[in-house]
Protein backbone atom coordinates (compact mmCIF):
# COMPACT_ATOMS: atom_id res chain seq x y z
CA UNK A 1 0.00 0.00 0.00
CA UNK A 2 1.34 3.39 -1.12
CA UNK A 3 0.64 6.94 -0.80
CA UNK A 4 1.72 9.95 -2.29
CA UNK A 5 2.64 13.15 -0.53
CA UNK A 6 2.94 16.19 -2.80
CA UNK A 7 4.31 19.97 -1.48
CA UNK A 8 3.70 22.48 -3.53
CA UNK A 9 4.65 26.29 -2.10
CA UNK A 10 7.28 28.54 -2.16
CA UNK A 11 10.85 27.33 -1.92
CA UNK A 12 12.87 27.43 1.69
CA UNK A 13 15.90 26.07 3.07
CA UNK A 14 14.92 22.25 4.70
CA UNK A 15 11.30 21.43 3.26
CA UNK A 16 12.49 17.78 2.01
CA UNK A 17 13.99 17.41 5.48
CA UNK A 18 10.85 18.44 7.21
CA UNK A 19 8.34 16.45 5.27
CA UNK A 20 10.51 13.12 5.51
CA UNK A 21 11.31 13.87 9.18
CA UNK A 22 7.21 13.44 9.44
CA UNK A 23 7.50 10.21 7.49
CA UNK A 24 9.96 8.90 9.59
CA UNK A 25 8.03 9.58 12.50
CA UNK A 26 4.99 7.91 12.07
CA UNK A 27 7.01 4.86 9.65
CA UNK A 28 5.63 5.58 6.55
CA UNK A 29 8.78 4.71 4.39
CA UNK A 30 9.78 6.86 1.30
CA UNK A 31 10.47 4.93 -1.94
CA UNK A 32 10.57 7.71 -4.51
CA UNK A 33 11.72 11.51 -4.11
CA UNK A 34 11.01 13.17 -7.34
CA UNK A 35 11.05 17.45 -6.96
CA UNK A 36 12.15 20.52 -8.75
CA UNK A 37 12.02 24.32 -8.07
CA UNK A 38 10.66 26.63 -11.24
CA UNK A 39 10.95 30.05 -10.34
CA UNK A 40 11.01 30.14 -7.00
CA UNK A 41 7.99 27.51 -6.77
CA UNK A 42 9.11 23.93 -5.00
CA UNK A 43 7.33 20.94 -6.29
CA UNK A 44 8.00 17.69 -4.55
CA UNK A 45 6.34 14.42 -5.54
CA UNK A 46 7.17 11.76 -2.61
CA UNK A 47 6.08 7.85 -2.75
CA UNK A 48 5.86 6.12 0.41
CA UNK A 49 4.48 2.43 1.36
CA UNK A 50 2.20 3.33 4.20
CA UNK A 51 2.30 -0.81 4.89
CA UNK A 52 3.66 -0.45 8.34
CA UNK A 53 2.40 3.24 9.07
CA UNK A 54 1.77 3.51 12.92
CA UNK A 55 -1.18 6.00 12.54
CA UNK A 56 -4.35 6.35 10.30
CA UNK A 57 -3.79 7.39 7.34
CA UNK A 58 -6.23 10.31 7.37
CA UNK A 59 -4.26 11.47 10.62
CA UNK A 60 -0.97 11.61 8.64
CA UNK A 61 -3.07 13.48 6.33
CA UNK A 62 -3.98 16.18 8.75
CA UNK A 63 -0.76 15.91 10.39
CA UNK A 64 1.05 16.58 7.02
CA UNK A 65 -1.55 19.58 5.86
CA UNK A 66 -0.56 21.00 9.20
CA UNK A 67 2.74 21.01 8.82
CA UNK A 68 2.46 22.79 5.36
CA UNK A 69 0.02 25.78 6.98
CA UNK A 70 3.43 25.86 9.51
CA UNK A 71 5.68 26.29 6.64
CA UNK A 72 3.18 28.65 4.07
CA UNK A 73 3.12 25.61 2.03
CA UNK A 74 0.40 23.54 0.77
CA UNK A 75 1.16 19.40 1.49
CA UNK A 76 -1.43 16.17 0.18
CA UNK A 77 -1.48 13.53 1.23
CA UNK A 78 -3.16 11.26 -1.17
CA UNK A 79 -3.65 7.06 -1.72
CA UNK A 80 -2.30 6.06 -4.66
CA UNK A 81 -5.60 4.57 -5.53
CA UNK A 82 -7.06 7.53 -6.85
CA UNK A 83 -4.14 8.24 -9.24
CA UNK A 84 -4.54 4.62 -10.83
CA UNK A 85 -8.12 4.84 -10.88
CA UNK A 86 -8.27 7.93 -12.75
CA UNK A 87 -5.62 7.50 -15.07
CA UNK A 88 -5.13 4.05 -15.84
CA UNK A 89 -8.19 2.04 -17.72
CA UNK B 1 6.19 5.14 -9.93
CA UNK B 2 2.83 6.75 -10.90
CA UNK B 3 3.27 9.71 -13.73
CA UNK B 4 4.80 12.82 -12.35
CA UNK B 5 1.98 15.22 -14.86
CA UNK B 6 -1.07 12.71 -13.97
CA UNK B 7 -0.76 13.68 -10.25
CA UNK B 8 -0.48 16.98 -10.57
CA UNK B 9 -3.48 16.78 -12.94
CA UNK B 10 -5.45 15.07 -10.47
CA UNK B 11 -4.16 17.80 -7.49
CA UNK B 12 -5.59 20.72 -9.82
CA UNK B 13 -9.11 19.11 -10.57
CA UNK B 14 -9.68 18.80 -7.00
CA UNK B 15 -7.68 22.31 -5.90
CA UNK B 16 -8.45 24.68 -8.66
CA UNK B 17 -11.55 23.27 -10.33
CA UNK B 18 -13.74 21.95 -7.47
CA UNK B 19 -13.53 18.39 -8.64
CA UNK B 20 -15.80 16.76 -5.67
CA UNK B 21 -17.55 13.54 -5.24
CA UNK B 22 -20.99 15.63 -4.28
CA UNK B 23 -22.41 13.00 -2.36
CA UNK B 24 -22.48 9.54 -0.54
CA UNK B 25 -25.87 8.79 0.03
CA UNK B 26 -27.14 5.32 2.14
CA UNK B 27 -30.33 3.93 0.74
CA UNK B 28 -32.19 1.93 3.52
CA UNK B 29 -35.37 0.32 3.37
CA UNK B 30 -38.05 1.19 5.88
CA UNK B 31 -40.46 -2.03 4.84
CA UNK B 32 -39.90 -3.96 8.15
CA UNK B 33 -40.74 -0.60 10.30
CA UNK B 34 -44.69 -0.90 9.06
CA UNK B 35 -46.76 -0.61 11.99
CA UNK B 36 -50.44 0.00 13.02
CA UNK B 37 -49.19 1.91 15.49
CA UNK B 38 -47.65 5.61 14.17
CA UNK B 39 -45.18 5.94 17.59
CA UNK B 40 -44.03 2.68 17.49
CA UNK B 41 -43.61 2.73 13.63
CA UNK B 42 -41.16 6.13 13.78
CA UNK B 43 -39.42 4.62 17.11
CA UNK B 44 -38.11 1.92 14.28
CA UNK B 45 -37.93 4.28 11.56
CA UNK B 46 -35.41 6.40 14.00
CA UNK B 47 -34.08 3.07 15.22
CA UNK B 48 -33.30 1.45 11.89
CA UNK B 49 -31.93 4.96 10.46
CA UNK B 50 -29.92 5.83 13.42
CA UNK B 51 -28.02 1.58 13.27
CA UNK B 52 -27.51 1.75 9.48
CA UNK B 53 -26.22 4.67 9.15
CA UNK B 54 -24.06 4.99 12.46
CA UNK B 55 -20.78 5.37 10.78
CA UNK B 56 -21.86 7.02 7.47
CA UNK B 57 -20.23 10.33 7.78
CA UNK B 58 -17.08 8.96 9.98
CA UNK B 59 -16.26 6.30 7.00
CA UNK B 60 -16.66 9.54 4.28
CA UNK B 61 -14.68 11.89 6.22
CA UNK B 62 -12.19 9.08 6.34
CA UNK B 63 -12.18 8.07 2.47
CA UNK B 64 -12.24 12.07 2.24
CA UNK B 65 -8.65 12.41 3.82
CA UNK B 66 -7.47 9.00 2.54
CA UNK B 67 -7.79 10.03 -0.93
CA UNK B 68 -7.88 13.69 -0.47
CA UNK B 69 -10.76 14.49 -2.53
CA UNK B 70 -14.00 16.60 -1.17
CA UNK B 71 -17.20 14.47 0.16
CA UNK B 72 -19.54 17.61 0.14
CA UNK B 73 -22.67 15.74 1.34
CA UNK B 74 -22.71 12.42 3.38
CA UNK B 75 -26.75 11.74 2.53
CA UNK B 76 -29.79 8.96 3.55
CA UNK B 77 -32.34 7.93 1.22
CA UNK B 78 -35.87 5.65 2.39
CA UNK B 79 -38.50 3.86 1.63
CA UNK B 80 -41.25 6.48 -0.01
CA UNK B 81 -42.77 6.89 3.29
CA UNK B 82 -46.40 7.28 1.91
CA UNK B 83 -45.67 3.16 2.05
CA UNK B 84 -44.50 2.98 5.29
CA UNK B 85 -47.24 5.30 6.96
CA UNK B 86 -50.25 3.78 4.98
CA UNK B 87 -50.90 1.02 7.86
CA UNK B 88 -51.32 3.99 10.41
CA UNK B 89 -54.42 5.72 9.00
CA UNK B 90 -53.30 9.36 10.36
CA UNK B 91 -51.20 12.25 9.20
CA UNK B 92 -47.51 10.79 8.50
CA UNK B 93 -46.27 13.95 10.00
CA UNK B 94 -44.65 12.29 12.42
CA UNK B 95 -42.55 10.11 10.51
CA UNK B 96 -41.01 12.95 9.03
CA UNK B 97 -39.55 14.11 13.11
CA UNK B 98 -38.47 11.18 12.96
CA UNK B 99 -36.55 10.70 10.15
CA UNK B 100 -34.94 14.41 11.14
CA UNK B 101 -33.97 13.40 14.37
CA UNK B 102 -32.67 10.45 13.26
CA UNK B 103 -30.56 12.55 10.20
CA UNK B 104 -29.43 15.06 13.17
CA UNK B 105 -28.34 12.23 15.64
CA UNK B 106 -26.21 10.55 12.78
CA UNK B 107 -24.97 13.58 11.18
CA UNK B 108 -26.23 13.89 7.64
CA UNK B 109 -27.94 17.33 6.46
CA UNK B 110 -30.16 15.89 4.02
CA UNK B 111 -32.50 12.52 4.01
CA UNK B 112 -34.84 12.23 1.54
CA UNK B 113 -38.05 9.96 0.69
CA UNK B 114 -40.70 11.78 2.17
CA UNK B 115 -42.51 10.60 -0.75
CA UNK B 116 -45.46 9.42 -2.39
CA UNK B 117 -45.83 7.86 -5.67
CA UNK B 118 -48.98 8.26 -7.37
CA UNK B 119 -48.29 7.89 -11.31
CA UNK B 120 -51.28 5.80 -11.47
CA UNK B 121 -53.63 7.12 -8.27
CA UNK B 122 -54.05 7.53 -4.95
CA UNK B 123 -53.27 4.79 -2.83
CA UNK B 124 -53.56 4.33 1.16
CA UNK B 125 -51.32 6.73 2.89
CA UNK B 126 -50.72 8.61 -0.53
CA UNK B 127 -53.14 11.70 -0.08
CA UNK B 128 -52.47 12.16 3.95
CA UNK B 129 -49.04 12.29 2.95
CA UNK B 130 -48.99 14.67 0.01
CA UNK B 131 -51.06 17.22 2.29
CA UNK B 132 -48.83 16.79 5.66
CA UNK B 133 -45.87 17.83 2.99
CA UNK B 134 -46.23 22.14 3.97
CA UNK B 135 -46.29 21.33 7.38
CA UNK B 136 -43.31 18.46 7.53
CA UNK B 137 -41.19 20.52 5.65
CA UNK B 138 -42.04 24.07 7.59
CA UNK B 139 -41.44 22.14 11.26
CA UNK B 140 -38.57 19.81 9.92
CA UNK B 141 -34.48 21.17 8.81
CA UNK B 142 -33.37 18.32 7.09
CA UNK B 143 -36.18 16.63 5.83
CA UNK B 144 -36.89 16.39 1.68
CA UNK B 145 -39.65 15.43 -0.09
CA UNK B 146 -40.67 14.22 -3.14
CA UNK B 147 -43.81 13.03 -5.40
CA UNK B 148 -43.85 10.96 -8.98
CA UNK B 149 -47.14 12.76 -10.47
CA UNK B 150 -46.17 10.14 -14.02
CA UNK B 151 -44.59 7.67 -15.78
CA UNK B 152 -44.17 6.79 -19.27
CA UNK B 153 -46.09 3.53 -18.86
CA UNK B 154 -48.62 5.13 -16.66
CA UNK B 155 -49.37 8.42 -17.96
CA UNK B 156 -50.10 11.32 -15.81
CA UNK B 157 -52.12 12.11 -12.71
CA UNK B 158 -53.73 15.37 -13.85
CA UNK B 159 -55.54 15.18 -10.10
CA UNK B 160 -52.25 15.00 -8.05
CA UNK B 161 -50.56 17.54 -10.69
CA UNK B 162 -53.42 20.01 -9.64
CA UNK B 163 -52.92 18.59 -5.84
CA UNK B 164 -49.21 19.23 -6.06
CA UNK B 165 -49.53 23.10 -7.82
CA UNK B 166 -51.31 23.67 -4.32
CA UNK B 167 -49.54 22.15 -2.32
CA UNK B 168 -45.42 23.71 -3.51
CA UNK B 169 -47.84 27.25 -2.82
CA UNK B 170 -48.44 26.17 0.57
CA UNK B 171 -44.90 24.74 1.34
CA UNK B 172 -43.42 28.36 0.25
CA UNK B 173 -46.21 30.10 2.36
CA UNK B 174 -45.35 28.15 5.53
CA UNK B 175 -41.95 28.85 5.12
CA UNK B 176 -41.92 32.48 3.65
CA UNK B 177 -39.95 33.72 6.84
CA UNK B 178 -37.11 31.34 5.57
CA UNK B 179 -37.60 32.87 2.13
CA UNK B 180 -39.81 30.05 0.77
CA UNK B 181 -36.87 27.66 1.66
CA UNK B 182 -39.50 24.42 1.75
CA UNK B 183 -40.36 24.54 -1.39
CA UNK B 184 -36.86 24.10 -2.22
CA UNK B 185 -36.92 20.79 -0.34
CA UNK B 186 -39.80 19.57 -2.40
CA UNK B 187 -39.78 18.09 -6.17
CA UNK B 188 -42.50 16.55 -8.28
CA UNK B 189 -40.86 14.11 -10.43
CA UNK B 190 -42.50 12.09 -13.38
CA UNK B 191 -40.34 8.82 -13.99
CA UNK B 192 -38.48 9.16 -10.80
CA UNK B 193 -36.29 6.70 -10.26
CA UNK B 194 -35.27 4.19 -7.54
CA UNK B 195 -31.82 4.67 -6.99
CA UNK B 196 -31.16 9.06 -6.98
CA UNK B 197 -28.78 10.01 -4.76
CA UNK B 198 -29.16 13.53 -5.29
CA UNK B 199 -31.36 15.53 -2.94
CA UNK B 200 -33.94 16.90 -3.01
CA UNK B 201 -35.78 13.81 -5.12
CA UNK B 202 -33.78 11.01 -3.81
CA UNK B 203 -36.05 7.93 -2.27
CA UNK B 204 -35.00 4.41 -1.63
CA UNK B 205 -36.99 2.25 -3.92
CA UNK B 206 -39.33 -1.15 -3.42
CA UNK B 207 -37.29 -3.06 -5.45
CA UNK B 208 -33.62 -2.07 -3.85
CA UNK B 209 -31.66 -4.19 -1.50
CA UNK B 210 -32.42 -3.59 2.40
CA UNK B 211 -29.28 -1.24 2.18
CA UNK B 212 -27.10 0.34 -0.34
CA UNK B 213 -24.40 2.85 -0.81
CA UNK B 214 -25.21 5.50 -4.19
CA UNK B 215 -22.44 7.96 -5.30
CA UNK B 216 -23.36 11.35 -7.21
CA UNK B 217 -19.96 12.71 -8.56
CA UNK B 218 -19.48 16.64 -9.48
CA UNK B 219 -17.19 18.76 -11.54
CA UNK B 220 -18.42 20.84 -14.25
CA UNK B 221 -15.30 23.13 -13.61
CA UNK B 222 -13.20 20.72 -14.63
CA UNK B 223 -14.67 19.77 -17.84
CA UNK B 224 -15.11 23.56 -18.73
CA UNK B 225 -11.10 24.29 -17.88
CA UNK B 226 -10.40 21.12 -20.41
CA UNK B 227 -12.27 22.68 -23.04
CA UNK B 228 -10.18 25.89 -22.04
CA UNK B 229 -7.64 24.39 -23.06
CA UNK B 230 -8.57 23.40 -26.56
CA UNK B 231 -10.36 26.28 -27.72
CA UNK B 232 -10.36 25.87 -31.79
CA UNK B 233 -11.52 21.97 -31.38
CA UNK B 234 -14.01 21.09 -33.73
CA UNK B 235 -17.20 19.78 -32.13
CA UNK B 236 -16.46 15.99 -32.27
CA UNK B 237 -13.42 16.97 -30.78
CA UNK B 238 -15.11 19.00 -27.58
CA UNK B 239 -17.32 15.63 -27.31
CA UNK B 240 -14.23 13.77 -27.13
CA UNK B 241 -12.44 15.94 -24.58
CA UNK B 242 -15.54 16.20 -22.25
CA UNK B 243 -16.04 11.82 -22.55
CA UNK B 244 -12.51 11.61 -21.41
CA UNK B 245 -12.57 14.36 -18.68
CA UNK B 246 -16.47 12.47 -17.87
CA UNK B 247 -14.54 9.15 -17.65
CA UNK B 248 -11.61 10.60 -15.18
CA UNK B 249 -14.41 12.11 -12.61
CA UNK B 250 -16.36 9.36 -12.55
CA UNK B 251 -13.07 6.31 -11.60
CA UNK B 252 -12.87 8.73 -8.61
CA UNK B 253 -16.55 8.10 -7.75
CA UNK B 254 -16.64 4.16 -8.30
CA UNK B 255 -13.17 4.49 -6.35
CA UNK B 256 -15.21 6.21 -3.54
CA UNK B 257 -18.27 4.07 -3.75
CA UNK B 258 -16.40 0.83 -3.66
CA UNK B 259 -14.31 1.96 -0.40
CA UNK B 260 -17.71 3.35 1.55
CA UNK B 261 -18.91 0.24 0.60
CA UNK B 262 -15.97 -2.14 1.75
CA UNK B 263 -15.83 -0.38 5.27
CA UNK B 264 -19.30 -0.06 5.84
CA UNK B 265 -20.51 -3.38 4.88
CA UNK B 266 -23.04 -2.37 2.81
CA UNK B 267 -23.62 -3.28 -1.22
CA UNK B 268 -22.97 -0.83 -3.55
CA UNK B 269 -25.27 0.48 -5.72
CA UNK B 270 -24.72 2.74 -8.51
CA UNK B 271 -22.56 5.33 -9.66
CA UNK B 272 -24.91 8.41 -10.75
CA UNK B 273 -22.89 10.09 -13.80
CA UNK B 274 -23.98 13.89 -12.92
CA UNK B 275 -22.76 17.15 -13.76
CA UNK B 276 -24.06 19.26 -10.42
CA UNK B 277 -22.94 22.41 -10.90
CA UNK B 278 -22.52 24.56 -7.20
CA UNK B 279 -22.78 28.54 -7.26
CA UNK B 280 -19.41 28.70 -6.04
CA UNK B 281 -17.19 30.14 -9.21
CA UNK B 282 -15.65 27.60 -11.66
CA UNK B 283 -18.08 25.01 -10.61
CA UNK B 284 -21.32 25.73 -13.21
CA UNK B 285 -22.87 23.71 -16.22
CA UNK B 286 -23.70 27.10 -17.49
CA UNK B 287 -19.99 28.23 -18.21
CA UNK B 288 -19.24 24.78 -20.19
CA UNK B 289 -21.97 25.43 -22.78
CA UNK B 290 -20.98 29.27 -23.01
CA UNK B 291 -16.96 27.68 -23.32
CA UNK B 292 -18.65 25.71 -26.14
CA UNK B 293 -19.39 29.02 -27.84
CA UNK B 294 -22.33 30.50 -26.34
CA UNK B 295 -22.15 34.52 -25.78
CA UNK B 296 -24.47 33.60 -22.64
CA UNK B 297 -26.68 30.80 -21.27
CA UNK B 298 -30.02 30.88 -23.08
CA UNK B 299 -28.84 31.92 -26.72
CA UNK B 300 -29.72 30.07 -29.20
CA UNK B 301 -27.49 27.09 -29.29
CA UNK B 302 -28.10 26.36 -25.91
CA UNK B 303 -30.59 23.40 -26.25
CA UNK B 304 -27.58 21.56 -28.67
CA UNK B 305 -24.93 22.04 -26.59
CA UNK B 306 -26.36 20.53 -23.37
CA UNK B 307 -27.14 17.76 -25.47
CA UNK B 308 -23.67 17.28 -26.62
CA UNK B 309 -22.52 17.43 -22.76
CA UNK B 310 -25.51 15.23 -21.60
CA UNK B 311 -24.19 12.73 -23.91
CA UNK B 312 -20.72 12.83 -23.78
CA UNK B 313 -20.58 12.68 -20.22
CA UNK B 314 -22.56 9.36 -19.87
CA UNK B 315 -20.31 8.13 -22.70
CA UNK B 316 -17.52 9.14 -20.73
CA UNK B 317 -18.71 7.52 -17.39
CA UNK B 318 -20.28 4.42 -18.30
CA UNK B 319 -17.16 2.67 -18.83
CA UNK B 320 -15.70 4.05 -15.78
CA UNK B 321 -18.20 2.32 -13.30
CA UNK B 322 -19.26 -0.91 -12.71
CA UNK B 323 -23.06 0.18 -12.49
CA UNK B 324 -24.41 3.33 -13.42
CA UNK B 325 -28.35 4.73 -12.12
CA UNK B 326 -29.98 7.43 -10.66
CA UNK B 327 -30.61 10.45 -12.75
CA UNK B 328 -27.20 10.88 -15.17
CA UNK B 329 -26.94 13.48 -16.81
CA UNK B 330 -26.19 17.50 -16.63
CA UNK B 331 -28.16 19.04 -13.66
CA UNK B 332 -29.30 22.47 -14.81
CA UNK B 333 -30.45 23.88 -11.05
CA UNK B 334 -30.83 28.06 -11.89
CA UNK B 335 -30.08 28.94 -8.51
CA UNK B 336 -27.55 26.90 -7.79
CA UNK B 337 -24.95 27.35 -10.55
CA UNK B 338 -23.34 31.06 -11.25
CA UNK B 339 -22.98 30.97 -14.97
CA UNK B 340 -27.13 30.29 -15.11
CA UNK B 341 -28.05 32.91 -12.15
CA UNK B 342 -26.13 35.33 -14.38
CA UNK B 343 -28.20 34.60 -17.29
CA UNK B 344 -31.27 34.70 -15.76
CA UNK B 345 -30.81 38.06 -14.05
CA UNK B 346 -30.05 39.25 -17.49
CA UNK B 347 -33.15 38.03 -19.38
CA UNK B 348 -30.90 35.57 -21.41
CA UNK B 349 -32.16 32.51 -19.61
CA UNK B 350 -35.75 32.29 -20.06
CA UNK B 351 -37.99 29.51 -18.29
CA UNK B 352 -39.46 28.22 -21.62
CA UNK B 353 -35.86 28.04 -22.33
CA UNK B 354 -34.85 25.86 -19.48
CA UNK B 355 -38.24 24.00 -20.29
CA UNK B 356 -36.46 23.14 -23.37
CA UNK B 357 -33.32 22.17 -22.15
CA UNK B 358 -34.93 19.59 -19.57
CA UNK B 359 -35.81 17.70 -22.87
CA UNK B 360 -32.14 16.81 -23.70
CA UNK B 361 -30.48 16.97 -19.95
CA UNK B 362 -31.72 15.64 -16.53
CA UNK B 363 -33.68 16.48 -14.80
CA UNK B 364 -35.98 18.75 -14.96
CA UNK B 365 -36.86 23.10 -13.95
CA UNK B 366 -34.80 23.02 -10.95
CA UNK B 367 -34.26 25.86 -8.18
CA UNK B 368 -36.27 28.73 -9.85
CA UNK B 369 -37.78 31.39 -8.43
CA UNK B 370 -41.20 32.57 -9.82
CA UNK B 371 -43.07 35.48 -8.45
CA UNK B 372 -45.10 35.38 -5.82
CA UNK B 373 -48.40 36.04 -6.96
CA UNK B 374 -48.21 32.49 -9.47
CA UNK B 375 -51.46 31.07 -8.80
CA UNK B 376 -51.15 26.63 -7.29
CA UNK B 377 -53.05 26.10 -11.22
CA UNK B 378 -50.22 27.88 -13.32
CA UNK B 379 -47.77 26.17 -10.83
CA UNK B 380 -49.75 22.62 -11.53
CA UNK B 381 -49.69 23.29 -15.50
CA UNK B 382 -45.69 23.58 -15.43
CA UNK B 383 -45.82 20.65 -13.97
CA UNK B 384 -48.38 19.02 -16.01
CA UNK B 385 -45.67 20.65 -19.13
CA UNK B 386 -42.79 19.29 -17.93
CA UNK B 387 -44.28 15.83 -16.87
CA UNK B 388 -45.53 15.57 -20.76
CA UNK B 389 -41.19 15.98 -21.64
CA UNK B 390 -40.46 13.15 -19.39
CA UNK B 391 -43.20 10.80 -20.08
CA UNK B 392 -43.37 11.54 -24.21
CA UNK B 393 -39.39 11.05 -24.14
CA UNK B 394 -38.93 8.08 -21.10
CA UNK B 395 -36.93 10.49 -19.54
CA UNK B 396 -37.01 11.35 -16.01
CA UNK B 397 -38.00 15.27 -15.69
CA UNK B 398 -39.14 17.09 -12.29
CA UNK B 399 -39.86 20.68 -11.00
CA UNK B 400 -38.72 22.22 -8.05
CA UNK B 401 -40.15 25.35 -8.53
CA UNK B 402 -40.29 28.26 -5.32
CA UNK B 403 -43.15 30.64 -5.36
CA UNK B 404 -41.37 33.49 -3.88
CA UNK B 405 -44.55 34.39 -1.70
CA UNK B 406 -44.47 38.36 -1.01
CA UNK B 407 -42.08 38.70 -3.89
CA UNK B 408 -41.71 39.86 -7.54
CA UNK B 409 -39.93 39.43 -10.78
CA UNK B 410 -36.84 40.99 -10.40
CA UNK B 411 -36.12 40.90 -6.75
CA UNK B 412 -34.81 37.59 -5.24
CA UNK B 413 -34.50 34.59 -2.68
CA UNK B 414 -31.26 33.69 -1.31
CA UNK B 415 -30.39 30.66 0.62
CA UNK B 416 -26.61 30.95 0.49
CA UNK B 417 -24.45 27.90 0.90
CA UNK B 418 -25.08 25.41 -1.92
CA UNK B 419 -28.26 26.27 -2.42
CA UNK B 420 -27.57 29.62 -3.87
CA UNK B 421 -29.67 32.57 -4.59
CA UNK B 422 -32.34 32.53 -7.38
CA UNK B 423 -33.61 35.50 -9.15
CA UNK B 424 -37.31 35.26 -9.33
CA UNK B 425 -37.80 34.51 -12.84
CA UNK B 426 -41.09 35.92 -15.45
CA UNK B 427 -43.48 32.93 -16.20
CA UNK B 428 -46.46 33.44 -18.75
CA UNK B 429 -49.67 34.52 -16.56
CA UNK B 430 -52.03 33.02 -18.80
CA UNK B 431 -54.44 30.67 -16.72
CA UNK B 432 -54.13 26.92 -17.25
CA UNK B 433 -57.37 26.37 -14.89
CA UNK B 434 -59.63 24.67 -16.97
CA UNK B 435 -57.47 21.82 -18.09
CA UNK B 436 -55.55 21.44 -14.64
CA UNK B 437 -59.50 21.30 -13.35
CA UNK B 438 -60.64 18.49 -15.56
CA UNK B 439 -59.34 15.84 -13.28
CA UNK B 440 -58.25 12.06 -14.43
CA UNK B 441 -55.37 10.94 -15.96
CA UNK B 442 -52.93 11.71 -19.22
CA UNK B 443 -53.37 8.55 -21.30
CA UNK B 444 -49.48 6.56 -21.48
CA UNK B 445 -48.20 7.39 -24.78
CA UNK B 446 -48.25 4.34 -27.87
CA UNK B 447 -44.31 3.73 -27.13
CA UNK B 448 -45.25 3.14 -23.53
CA UNK B 449 -46.13 -0.29 -25.19
CA UNK B 450 -42.83 -1.87 -25.19
CA UNK B 451 -44.29 -5.58 -24.87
Amino acid sequence: MKAVISVIGHDEVGILAKVSSMCAEYNANVTEVTQSVLQDVFAMVMLVDISKLSIPLSELSDRMSELGKSLGLSIYVMHEDIFNSMHHI
Amino acid sequence: MINLSDILETIRMIQDENLDIRTITMGISLLDCIDTDIDRACEKVYEKITRKAENLVRVGTEIEKEYGIPIINKRISVTPIAMVSAACHESPIKFAKAMDRAAAAVGVNLIGGYSALVQKGFAAGDRELIESIPEALAVTERVCSSVNIGSTKAGINLDACRMMGGIVRKTAELTVDNDCFGAAKLVVFCNSVDDNPFMAGAYHGVGEPDCIINVGVSGPGVVRSALKKNPDANINEVANIIKTTAYKITRVGQLVGVTASERLGVPFGIVDLSLAPTPVVGDSVAHILEEIGLEQCGAPGTTATLALLNDAVKKGGVMACSSVGGLSGAFIPVSEDAGMIDAAVSGSLTIEKLEAMTAVCSVGLDMIAVPGDTTADAIAGIIADEAAIGMVNSKTTAVRIIPAIGKKEGEELDWGGLFGRAPIMRINTKSPSRFINRGGQIPAPMHSLKN
